[in-house]
């Protein structure tokens, strides 16, 4: 018995997501004007091509079930590490930008072994990094380092048209990169289907033979690399590194993470409906910037009931989801055909 | 079926546990185009031989082979690469991705470096139409039943090159029909030549899928038969590890009938359960239990015992039928409903539903008294010793002091501390889930003569055990389960360990 729906109850959250987004989108281009352009859309992408970069990161480390907070700091130390090998030790950007990968790389290695060979919370282990990584920040600099390194200057001053009079950084170009990196690794590759499975069950996905040990340490080495590369493109914003940057910003990707569909428990989500968290997540903000008179931490409060909103929502539709199964069940056991 | 080289043979296999010989010199074979079952009551050593199989134990001494050549699986990944594949009754897939996938993860079909989903899908469709199972490959695995869920576990492990397929319990949360449905499959599997380990507590099930069988009792191999040369009556016989001559068909116990003589103060019916049933746990049963009866519930393993007893506790709801606390239809739907009504659970499983082996004699004792009367209604100290200390006495609890722990008791002793925390509640009615399991012989006789004063003082016990001779010692009457369903009351005459065996072997 075949009967294959229009739209997968899987993708109902993703659905709603994206509605929500244009909505939001919509609701701006009514009340404000000058709110609708393609530009004003476009500027989500160049002002937060960073979030995007580490929420990708933070997506698949969620769909395996596990959770990465040490990510703002990993940005605020590859913005240190990166402007104080530029402006101090002079050294080729292409060196700096490669050093600095591979510094978050070898971090999320380490984070994850410690998770895997210990079989410690991600949570704890991450925790730890979190204040490791800031700490580490304070040791290169307590002060501000600018940055004045030419190649820096055209990353964020550069502008690349694209239809008409728009246009978008370069940052969007690499945030664009990492986007369709992970939707490919998400949907297509062993390595994403992995995670998933391990989110999923965990256990079951060892009986199984998938190589679970390694993807969970390959996961959070993605995840530091994602951190850093989204710290380096921070630097094209503010052409400095600092201390302080990024704190709390861990926070800002699992909310994106989690409005963009994916369950802090594991075993679903998608790359696509984090794009669309951040989105609303810019949105918020642009709103709250046309609007004027409130302040900028509205977009916390915002943020704050759309995280819980979703989550209930969620759960909701899990539960209904179960229920309607148990129907199904009941009815397809009778029907399923048995020819023999 | 041809008598060649098995596919399995294991020989003289040793496994010892600290304090245990879970399996010794036990011997199987399992051939090529045939379903085998391995039948035995609790510990008779099913599960560590399937274990020692399936490569998560390491026999101590003894030999596997695989279609001749020595084996030496050391984890169930490296069984999997030998051919040798296990579905547990819990479905090891992935719930939240779709049936291709947990058919095709780990060995996905790759197309320029990416995976082939359309390819997935149709293999995915190809694979289970082998199972005679036609559904939407492309939907999420928690969206069918447990049922479909198991065949596309089986699924899964046909793709590869399977040579054994374990079936670890796959039909105990399966209704009739999906039952049936998996026994096509079995034996179409069967027929194309894979060779078939089905391990189950059903007895009709057994008859009805299995080509020969192997009967293990307390770790050790007791014989391997063909089944339609096994009566089940002999199957029986031999999982309870004696020789049918054995079961004497009088009730011989003077004591017994000594104590339904003196017969009681009646005190009516205290409780009786009409058409209650939970599916998936046990059939709709009628029950009755008066003052002063000792009703025995009677089974082999997996029965549906322990079930009835959970079900009266309130330990599972019943999603049917109702039950009358002295003769007033009462709501019992959790453990404390039940122990506000008057009823006492001792679990069979002592050490981790039971006593609490950090806590003293009287604290243990104690326990369930308190809860009844609520927190803030606290027992005075003194009160507590008295009650607890009384209790000791008149259990005969060997113990310097209500003081000690608990763990310092043999396993007896702990049951009566079980008694006594039941008894301090002065309830009308204790249900005894395997009270004699794991203890000596001169406790198991203390416990039954407990029993059995209890019931002339009019209480109300109902009493589980896994060995009937003692179900027939202590019982007034007696209740026979097989398959989860009750299946008949077997009182005076009637009640002696051959009736039972027949009663369980003669089918409903």
């Amino acid at each position: 018995m075949k009967t294959k729906s229009i739209i997968n109850s899987r993708d109902i959250p993703m659905l709603v997501v994206m509605i929500l987004f244009v909505l939001m989108f919509g609701v701006g281009s009514v009340m404000f004007r000058g709110f609708f352009s393609m530009q004003n859309f476009l500027n989500l992408f160049i002002d937060n091509a960073y979030l995007i970069i580490m929420a990708v990161g933070m997506t698949f480390v969620i769909i395996s079930g596990g959770i990465d907070l040490s990510v703002g700091s990993m940005l605020a130390l590859s913005t240190m590490v990166t402007s104080s090998l530029l402006e101090k030790s002079h050294w080729n950007p292409v060196c700096v930008i490669l050093i600095v990968l591979a510094m978050g790389v070898a971090l999320g290695l380490f984070m994850g072994y410690l998770i895997r060979k210990f079989d410690l919370p991600p949570f704890i282990v991450t925790l730890a990094g979190l204040y490791f990584a800031r700490g580490l920040c304070y040791v290169v600099s307590v002060d501000t380092i600018a940055i004045n390194d030419g190649f820096w200057q055209t990353m964020a001053h550069g502008q690349i048209n694209i239809i008409g009079n728009n246009f978008i950084s370069p940052s969007v170009i690499i945030a664009i990169v990492v986007l369709i990196a992970g939707i490919f690794i998400s949907r297509s590759t062993k390595f994403g289907r992995t995670v998933f499975a391990i989110g999923g069950n965990e256990q079951s996905a060892v009986l199984m033979g998938l190589p679970v040990a390694r993807t969970k340490v390959l996961l959070y080495a993605f995840s530091g690399f994602c951190s850093a590369l989204a710290g380096i493109v921070f630097t094209f914003y503010t052409l400095s590194g600092y201390a302080l940057d990024g704190s709390g910003m861990e926070m800002d990707a699992i909310a994106t993470v989690v409005i963009g569909g994916t369950l802090l428990t594991g075993g679903v989500g998608s790359i696509l409906g984090t794009l669309f968290g951040v989105f609303i997540y810019g949105t918020i903000q642009v709103l709250i910037v046309f609007q004027g008179t409130l302040n900028s931490w509205w977009t916390r409060i915002a943020v704050g009931f759309l995280v819980c909103v979703f989550c209930v929502f969620q759960r909701i539709l899990e539960s209904r989801g179960t229920k309607e199964k148990r129907k199904d069940t009941s009815a397809k056991a009778e029907k399923t055909p048995v020819k023999g | 079926m041809s008598e060649t080289t098995p596919i399995i043979e294991m020989r003289k296999i040793k496994k010892v546990f600290p304090g245990v010989m879970a399996l010794s010199d036990v011997d199987f074979r399992l051939f090529r185009n045939e379903v085998h079952a391995i039948m035995g009551q609790n510990g008779a050593g099913k599960s560590t031989l399937i274990k020692v199989l399936t490569g998560v134990y390491e026999q101590d001494s003894g030999e596997i082979f695989l279609e001749g050549k020595s084996i030496r699986p050391d984890s169930p990944l490296a069984a999997q690469k030998l051919g040798i594949h296990t579905v547990y009754q819990e479905v090891n897939l992935c719930l939240n991705l779709s049936v291709a996938e947990n058919i095709f993860i780990g060995k996905e079909p790759m197309k320029f470096g990416k995976i082939d989903w359309k390819a997935m899908n149709r293999k995915s469709e190809e694979v289970l139409a082998r199972l005679n199972i036609d559904i939407d490959v492309t939907k999420t695995l928690s969206y069918y039943s447990i049922a479909i869920q198991q065949m596309v576990a089986i699924a899964r492990v046909l793709d590869s090159s399977a040579k054994v397929l374990i079936l670890d319990e796959p039909t105990s949360s399966l209704d009739e029909g999906e039952v049936e449905q998996l026994f096509k499959v079995i034996k179409k599997l069967r027929d194309d030549g894979l060779a078939i380990l089905f391990i189950t507590h059903f007895l009709d099930q057994t008859y009805q899928i299995a080509d020969r069988i192997t009967v293990l009792k307390n770790g050790e191999f007791i014989g391997e038969y063909k089944t339609e040369a096994l009566p089940k009556l002999e199957l029986i016989a031999r999982m309870l590890g004696k020789e049918l001559s054995e079961f004497h068909s009088t009730t011989h116990d003077e004591e017994k009938k000594k104590a339904s003589a003196q017969a009681v103060t009646d005190t009516g019916t205290l409780m009786s359960a009409r058409n209650l049933g939970r599916q998936g746990s046990i059939a709709p049963f009628n029950l009755n239990l008066e003052g002063g009866d000792v009703l025995g519930l009677a089974g082999l393993l997996g029965s549906g015992r322990t079930e009835m007893a959970k079900l009266l506790f309130g330990i599972d709801g019943a999603d049917q039928g109702d039950i009358f606390i002295k003769g007033r239809k009462t709501a019992i739907n959790s453990p404390r409903n039940a122990m506000m009504a008057g009823i006492g659970f001792c679990s069979e499983d002592r050490k981790n539903e039971g006593i609490f082996a950090e806590l003293t004699i009287r604290e243990n004792i104690i326990l369930a008294l308190q809860t009844r009367q609520g927190v803030l209604r606290f027992l005075s100290m003194k009160k507590q010793q008295e009650i607890a200390d009384q209790l000791i006495g008149s259990l005969g609890i060997k113990t310097p002091s209500g003081e000690n722990t608990a763990s310092q008791l043999s396993g007896g002793n702990q049951q009566k501390v079980m008694l006594a925390r039941w008894l301090a509640t002065d309830p009308m009615i204790l249900i005894l889930d395997e009270p004699t399991r794991g203890i000596d012989v001169g406790a198991k006789r203390e416990i039954m003569e407990l029993i059995l004063d209890l019931s002339k003082k009019g209480l109300g016990v109902l009493f589980i055990s896994s060995e009937f001779d003692e179900v027939i010692r202590c019982s007034t009457r007696v209740a026979v389960l097989k398959d989860k369903a009750k299946i008949a009351e077997l009182s005076g005459e009637e009640m002696t360990e051959s009736g039972i065996m027949h009663t369980i072997a003669g089918g409903k």
